[in-house]
């Protein structure tokens, strides 16, 4: 089954690493492409017409879309193949949708914010939201290693691709996310620990300059 | 029956008259699941509500022998998960990738953008532009399938994701008198709608179209 596993993505997109992590965590060989946003191959946009966006998964020639239903699709797909992504009881797999839906109505918007708000006013408002937001997901990692029951899976998935920006977030933001949320920040160390994850992540730095390019070109 | 049924205790905090409620109510109704209905006032929040959902304070929550899910659609899939019979998610991993994609499109592009012509009281001919865009993308999708429903010959978690689109939609349209689905720019997705009301696990679950128009022209009144 690890015949014609193909992704779509761009090395600094969070969506894409999800993926990622979840096909180095179940051993699935795949053939990565790179993609770039403003020119966008006739591949990613025949296989996703709907969003023309990254990350799409290609396995034997048919398209998987959105990155939390990409790991959905990598932990059914490959089921015989350990660990598993997501719990075997229905209520802590529920837990762990909703929470991976979480942190993509909460975690990506309100962090975005802080790089693109400008007037100090409208920063502080940012900084405020993203800390509420990380405190909620603090409060459900409780005394737990993991998000949802004991295992690392698909909402630590969707969460630590954005423990990169927080070096960035930090910087632009004069923000201090480890020592708002030590529970966090133990639990980032924790996952780093992960191959599938210190390999699949880009170093903050790396991230931090990809803004500061970004920024410039606005004319910030 | 799976052995604990009797003992399970399912209870879905509601509201009537909501299209997410809705989806649950048409999962419990399809599997034959016996609940009780708690019904909120919005206005005035119920502490088992506030209790039971403190990140999102918002309905439908089932809660399930003491443990609460939230969310219409991942109550929705629990509700497949734990009980088997009448599935409402494909089997196959691939399709069911599809019907999880089209569900998180109707709910994260279509309702939010066809809201936002009622909201904007149709006055935006960019925001109309938008919302025509998104239902083409299901007239399309529709139109390849060549089915009666998304989900085939029966309906699926798509059909229930998109129950706004076959109800709700249509009284907001009849209560500002402002028409978007005409059966002429959208066939396919007429003669879904018309099908999937029309499902006898559907129609016992809708709120009556007295109180839609009555809510929504009190809302939005005439555009």
């Amino acid at each position: 089954m690890d015949d014609d596993v193909i992704l779509l993505d761009f090395w600094v997109s969070v969506f894409g690493q999800r993926v990622r992590i979840a096909l180095a965590e179940k051993g699935v060989h795949y053939e990565n492409r790179e993609e770039n946003p403003q020119n966008k191959t006739p591949l990613l946009l025949e296989m996703n017409p709907v969003h023309k966006k990254i990350p799409v998964l290609i396995h034997q020639g048919k398209p998987v879309c959105e990155s939390n239903i990409i790991v959905q699709y990598i932990d059914e797909a490959w089921h015989d193949k350990s660990p598993s992504l997501l719990p075997s009881d229905p209520y802590l797999r529920a837990q762990a949708r909703f929470w991976a839906d979480f942190v993509d109505k909460k975690v990506y918007e309100s962090a975005k914010k802080i790089w693109m708000t400008e007037g100090e006013e409208d920063q502080q408002v940012a900084k405020k939201e993203l800390i509420e937001v990380l405190k909620v997901l603090e409060g459900q990692l409780g005394e737990k290693p993991y998000l949802v029951g004991e295992s690392f899976g698909l909402a630590d998935i969707a969460l630590i691709p954005f423990s990169m920006w927080f070096h960035t977030l930090n910087e632009i933001g004069k923000m201090n996310i480890e020592r708002e949320c030590p529970k966090l920040a133990a639990w980032v160390n924790r996952c780093m620990e992960r191959e599938s994850v210190s390999k699949t992540l880009p170093r903050p730095h790396k991230f931090y300059e990809f803004i500061l390019e970004m920024q410039k070109k606005k004319g910030h | 029956m799976r052995s604990s049924e009797m003992a399970d205790e399912v209870t879905l905090y509601a509201d009537g008259r909501s299209p997410f409620v809705c989806r649950v109510k048409i999962a419990l109704n399809m599997k034959g699941i016996k609940y009780k209905n708690m019904e909120e006032d919005l206005q005035n929040k119920s502490g088992a509500l506030l209790n039971y959902n403190p990140v999102h304070k918002k309905v439908p929550v089932l809660v399930h022998n003491g443990n609460p899910i939230l969310e219409s659609l991942v109550i929705v899939e629990y509700l497949d998960n734990v009980w088997e019979r009448v599935p409402i998610l494909p089997q196959d991993p691939y399709e069911k990738a599809a019907a999880r994609f089209w569900a998180k499109f109707i709910d994260d592009k279509c309702i939010p953008a066809l809201y936002k012509v009622f909201s904007s009281k149709g006055e935006e001919e960019q925001v109309i532009t938008e919302a025509c865009e998104q239902l083409q993308i299901l007239e399309d999708e529709l139109e390849l399938k060549g089915k009666k429903f998304f989900g085939g010959d029966n309906i699926n978690l798509v059909d229930i994701a998109a129950d706004f689109i076959a109800y709700w939609l249509q009284l907001l349209e009849e209560a500002t008198e402002m028409k978007l689905v005409t059966r002429s720019k959208f066939p396919k997705i007429t003669e879904w709608a018309e099908g999937f009301v029309n499902c006898q696990v559907v129609k016992e679950m809708l709120p009556p179209r007295a109180i839609m128009l009555a809510y929504y022209k009190n809302r939005f009144g005439k555009i």
